[in-house]
C-alpha cells in the first residue's frame, strides 16, 4: 500500500482565554490512506473543525498551532514557507466548507470563481478553462452546465452552491478532500444527494476524505473509518463497522444510543449526562470521565492510554483497558 | 504644458474611459439589465446629469484663436484660450453693470443696454453675462466632487483595507493617522492646508481630499474586518490564493457597494463644501459658491439684486438633487435584495 495521504502527529492548537491559552485541539494523531474516507465525529466544540482548519493552517487569528506534525502528501505542512503552502492548498488538499450560502463570493459569477481555483494552480487559457469548468458542473450533476456558468450565487439554491464548491474543490484533482461538515445547511433530500454525489465523486477520482461531521447518519452513508473526538481528543478509532456496530468507549456508546430510530417509537430519547467541561474545568485524566456512567476512581487523574481491542479498532479508556486484561 | 491642452487631453481620457465602460456593461448581462432599469426609474434625474456632465466637457475642451472681438470687445480675448461655452456667447456681451433678465436698460441709471434682451439671466456687477457665469461654474462644480472623490476613495480604501486586512501594527499606524487628522477641527485644517499650497482649483481640491478621507476610511476599515473572517475569503485562501489577488479579487469588489454610496454623498458634500469655502474667501475662482458669496451684498441693495444668487444656487440645487436621486437608484438596483422585490 502506497504512502498515507494524510499524517497527522500529536497535533495541538491553542486559542487565547481568559486564564492562558486553552487547546481546542490537544494531541491528535490519525493518518488517511489514498482513496480512504475517514470521519472525524464529536459534538459541537469539540475541535473537529480546527482540527480540519489546521490541516491547511487556516486556524483563525488569535488560534495558533502549538505544536505537533502534519504530513500532507509527503510535505510537512507545519514548516512550509507560505508560497510553497500556496501550492499544497487547492492543488493537494482541498476543502468543502459548512455553508455554502456563505462560501462564494457574491460579487462574482459562480464559473468565474472555479476557473479562478483552475488557473491559480494550472497554466491553461481562459476559454480551456470555461470548458474545463462547465464539464466539472456537468459532473457534479448541476443542470444546464453552460447557463449556470454566469450566474452569481444569490440566483442558486444551496444544494446547487454547494455542488459548486465541490466543483471547485475537486477541480484540481486533489489527493485529499477535507469535507466540513458539507451537509450540515441543507434539508435532508439535497443532504441525501450531496453525500451520494460524494460517494460518486471519491470511488470516481479516489479522492481521500477527511469528513468533519456530528451526523451518524452522513458517517454510515460515507465513512470507511470513523474518529470520535471528545474536548480535543480522540477517544475511539476504527472501522465503520467497529466504531458503529461494536463501540467500546463510554462516550461512543452514549452518542450511538442518543440518535433516534424509528424502531424505538414512544421512548424517551437517550442523552448523556451532563455538558461538555469548559478547557479550563478539563479534569487531567480521561476527559470524558466528569460525564461517564461507568467512570474508576482512578479516572479523572489518570490519562489513558491507546488499548487496542481488534486490529485497526483503538480505545482510550481505562475501563475498556480493565475489561480486556481480565 | 498648458492648462487648456492638459484640459483638452483629460476630456479625450474620460470620453474614452466612458465608452470603455459602456461597452463593458454592455457585453454583461446583469451590468446591461442593471442600467437599463436605472434608466427605467430615474430618466430625469439622469438626464439632469448627463446635461451638467456635458456642459462640464464642453467647457473643458478649449483653444486659442477665432471668434470676432466685436465693437465692445476686448481684443486680448483674443489670445486666451476660450471653451466651447465660451463660443456660445459673443466675445463682446458684457455690459458696464447690473441688469435684470431680459432687460433692455441698466438696473441702476437706466442707460440702454448694449445686447437689450440678450441676457437671459441678467448681468453681474462687472456686467458680466449671468447665464454664461453659471454654465461655467458647473465644470468647478464637477471638478471639485469628482476630482476630489477621486482622491478620497482609493486613499481611503487603500488604508482602509491594508489596516482591515493585515491588522497590528498597519492597524495601529492608520489608526494613529486618522484619529490625528480627526481631532483637528476641519476647517482649520483646510484653511492651514490651502494657505500652505497656493489657492488653485487642484490645490482645494487636494486640501478638501485630505480632510474629507477619515469617515469612509474607518466604514472600510469595519467592512474589511468583517469580510476578512467570511466563509469565501477563507474558501479562497483554502484554495491557495494569494494576498493580493484575494484582496482584489473577493475583498475589493465586495466593498464597492460602500463605494458607489460614499461616492454620491461624498460628491454632494464637497459641491456644498466648496461654497462654504468660498464665502470664507478661500474658493475656486468662478465657483457657484463666489456666486453666492458676491449676491451676499447685493441681498442688501434696495430693490435686491436677486438673479446671480437665483441662477448659482438652483444649478447647484438642482445638481445636488439629481445626483442623489441617481445614486439611490444605482445602489437600490445593484443590490440584489430590492431586485427580487421589483420581479
Amino acid at each position: 500500500m502506497s504512502d498515507p495521504v494524510l499524517v497527522v502527529r500529536d497535533l495541538v492548537t491553542s486559542f487565547p482565554s481568559a486564564r492562558g491559552r486553552a487547546a481546542a485541539v490537544d494531541g491528535v494523531s490519525f493518518e488517511l490512506a489514498e482513496g480512504e474516507v475517514l470521519a472525524l465525529v464529536g459534538e459541537s466544540g469539540c475541535g473537529k473543525s480546527v482540527t480540519a482548519l489546521s490541516l491547511l493552517r487556516l486556524v483563525p487569528k488569535p488560534g495558533r498551532i502549538e505544536s505537533g506534525s502534519i504530513r500532507i502528501a509527503g510535505r510537512e505542512v507545519l514548516s512550509l514557507p507560505v508560497s510553497e503552502l500556496r501550492r499544497v492548498r487547492g492543488k493537494e488538499a482541498a476543502m468543502i466548507f459548512q455553508e455554502p450560502m456563505t462560501s462564494l463570493s457574491p460579487v462574482v459569477t459562480v464559473g468565474a470563481q472555479v476557473v479562478e481555483a483552475l488557473r491559480l494552480h494550472e497554466a491553461i487559457g481562459a476559454a480551456q478553462a470555461r470548458r474545463r469548468t462547465t464539464q466539472l458542473f456537468d459532473q457534479v450533476g448541476i443542470p444546464d452546465a453552460e447557463s449556470r456558468f454566469d450566474s452569481y450565487p444569490h440566483q442558486l439554491s444551496g444544494g446547487l452552491k454547494q455542488r459548486v464548491m465541490i466543483a471547485m474543490a475537486l477541480a484540481l484533482r486533489p489527493r485529499l478532500l477535507i469535507a466540513d461538515e458539507p451537509t450540515t445547511a441543507l434539508d435532508v433530500t439535497i443532504q441525501a444527494q450531496i453525500l451520494e454525489l460524494m460517494r460518486d465523486l471519491q470511488r470516481e477520482l479516489g479522492t481521500a476524505i477527511l469528513l468533519i461531521t456530528h451526523d451518524l447518519g452522513v458517517v454510515n452513508e460515507l465513512a470507511d473509518r470513523i474518529a470520535v473526538m471528545y474536548a480535543g481528543r480522540l477517544v475511539e478509532e476504527g472501522t465503520r463497522e467497529q466504531v458503529l456496530g461494536d463501540a467500546r468507549h463510554p462516550y461512543t456508546r452514549g452518542l450511538l444510543r442518543a440518535v433516534p430510530s424509528l424502531g424505538r417509537r414512544g421512548e424517551r430519547l437517550a442523552e448523556i449526562a451532563g455538558v461538555v467541561p469548559t478547557p479550563q474545568e478539563r479534569p487531567i485524566g480521561c476527559r470524558f470521565s466528569t460525564r461517564c456512567p461507568v467512570a474508576l476512581p482512578r479516572c479523572p487523574t489518570d490519562p489513558p492510554g491507546d488499548t487496542p481491542v481488534a486490529p485497526g479498532h483503538v480505545v482510550r479508556c481505562h475501563v475498556v483497558a480493565q475489561e480486556l486484561a481480565r | 504644458m498648458e492648462a487648456h491642452v492638459v484640459s483638452n487631453l483629460v476630456v479625450a481620457l474620460l470620453l474614452a474611459g466612458a465608452a470603455a465602460l459602456a461597452i463593458g456593461v454592455r457585453r454583461n448581462d446583469l451590468w446591461r439589465a442593471s442600467a437599463v432599469e436605472l434608466a427605467r426609474r430615474r430618466p430625469i434625474a439622469l438626464g439632469v446629469v448627463g446635461v451638467y456632465l456635458a456642459v462640464a466637457l464642453l467647457d473643458s475642451v478649449s483653444w486659442v484663436g477665432g471668434g470676432d472681438a466685436g465693437a465692445g470687445g476686448n481684443a486680448l480675448d483674443l489670445h486666451r484660450p476660450r471653451s466651447l461655452i465660451d463660443r456660445a456667447f459673443p466675445l463682446d456681451l458684457d455690459e458696464k453693470s447690473y441688469s435684470a433678465p431680459l432687460a433692455s436698460v441698466e438696473f441702476y441709471g437706466g442707460a440702454p443696454l448694449d445686447h437689450p434682451g440678450r441676457h437671459l439671466l441678467g448681468t453681474d456687477i462687472l456686467g458680466r453675462d449671468v447665464l454664461h457665469l453659471t454654465l461655467e461654474g458647473t465644470r468647478v462644480a464637477l471638478l471639485v466632487g469628482g476630482f476630489t472623490s477621486l482622491i478620497v476613495i482609493p486613499l481611503a480604501l487603500l488604508v482602509g483595507v491594508s489596516a482591515g486586512y493585515f491588522g497590528r501594527r498597519i492597524d495601529d499606524v492608520a489608526f494613529f493617522v486618522m484619529s490625528t487628522l480627526a481631532s483637528i477641527p476641519n476647517l482649520l485644517l483646510l484653511i492651514a492646508l490651502i494657505m500652505a499650497m497656493g489657492r488653485g482649483a487642484v490645490q482645494v481640491c487636494v486640501a478638501m481630499g485630505v480632510t474629507s478621507w477619515v469617515g469612509f476610511c474607518r466604514i472600510v476599515r469595519g467592512e474589511t474586518l468583517k469580510l476578512r473572517e467570511l466563509d469565501y475569503v477563507q474558501a479562497a485562501r483554502a484554495l491557495g490564493v494569494s494576498e493580493p489577488r484575494l484582496i482584489w479579487r473577493h475583498i475589493l469588489p465586495n466593498l464597492m457597494h460602500l463605494v458607489v454610496i460614499t461616492f454620491v454623498l461624498l460628491f454632494s458634500g464637497l459641491v456644498l463644501f466648496e461654497a462654504i469655502l468660498s464665502y470664507l474667501g478661500i474658493g475656486i475662482d468662478g465657483s457657484w459658491g463666489q456666486m453666492i458669496d458676491q449676491a451676499r451684498d447685493e441681498l442688501a441693495r434696495d430693490p435686491i439684486i436677486w438673479w446671480n444668487l437665483a441662477a448659482a444656487s438652483s444649478a447647484l440645487f438642482a445638481l445636488i438633487l439629481a445626483v442623489n436621486f441617481v445614486g439611490d437608484a444605482v445602489r437600490d438596483v445593484l443590490d440584489p435584495r430590492t431586485l427580487r422585490e421589483r420581479q
